[in-house]
């Protein structure tokens, strides 16, 4: 029963601020609610026992990828963003079609999945085991994942680097 | 005890969410924030359907998810600088040069 409480609190918490993320018009206000559903979302894995994930989650992606979002922000002094007129198409089919398909989802997730409740705290998730299947069972996919982070960085250097020291750094090159 | 489809449910919400806010917002940056919020809601389902069958395996991906929106979101915010040197603005209706 507590679990279930907890799971509403931070569930409703969750929605509240997905949908402030909607509404804000300013990115900063955005972003900073972008943060409140990840510490919710760290909060709901602790629930389902997902302890070193919940770790994770706080400090990869509510430390550092929204400190790097917040960052740019504040760089390029993103101001109000202009409302553009929506099209009547989407208000007139849009709205109701994804209203009935979120409902017919819902409904049959929870009529129809037949899925067993997940106790708390059902999976204790030690570092150990997740350290031994990520450098065991899916050693190859951790391996390319370095490859990608690795030319990420590159990418984003010869991205925000200004046009000028690139065509220098060809010239002495 | 709750039932895994509440946890599918929230996480179906946060990706809806991500999804309309992919589509009316007009800030590139604000469109930036929705994708990652689709990519939290996957995450949880991940999570939620590891805890429902014991297996490590999707927590795993979370990892592999998070480290992918890492690297998108360093990519995509030099290109986001980029495009503001070169357009002087972030509104995406202004970014059309590839338009007819």
């Amino acid at each position: 029963m507590l679990h279930l409480i907890l799971f509403s609190i931070f569930g409703l918490i969750c929605i509240a601020g997905a949908l402030n993320l909607l509404v804000q018009r300013h990115p900063i206000n955005s972003a900073l609610s972008l943060v409140v559903v990840m510490g919710s979302l760290a909060a709901e894995y602790l629930l389902l026992g997902a302890e070193f994930v919940a770790a994770i989650q706080v400090i990869v992606y509510a430390g550092a990828v929204m400190v790097l979002f917040i960052f740019v922000i504040m760089l390029l002094n993103a101001g109000e963003e202009e409302r553009t007129r929506g099209s009547r198409v989407a208000l007139l089919f849009g709205v109701p079609g994804m209203l009935i398909g979120s409902l017919l989802v819902a409904w049959v997730l929870l009529e129809h999945s037949g899925t067993h409740a997940v106790p708390p705290g059902a999976l204790p998730g030690p570092p150990q085991t997740i350290g031994w299947l990520l450098f065991h069972d899916y050693l190859l996919p951790f391996e390319i994942t370095s490859v990608l982070v690795l030319i990420a960085i590159m990418g984003a250097v010869v991205l925000a680097s200004p046009p000028q020291s690139i065509q220098r750094s060809k010239k002495e090159g | 005890m709750v039932p895994l489809a509440y946890y599918l449910v929230l996480s179906g919400i946060l990706f809806a969410c991500g999804v309309t806010g992919f589509l009316i917002k007009r800030n590139i940056i604000s469109i930036f924030l929705s994708i990652e919020l689709m990519l939290n809601g996957v995450n949880l389902s991940f999570v939620a359907f590891a805890a429902q069958w014991k297996a490590f395996s999707g927590q795993v991906f979370v990892f592999f998810v998070m480290v992918v929106a890492a690297a998108e979101a360093a990519v995509g915010l030099a290109i986001i600088i980029s495009v503001y040197r070169t357009r002087e603005t972030l509104n995406v209706d202004r970014v059309n040069l590839l338009k007819l």
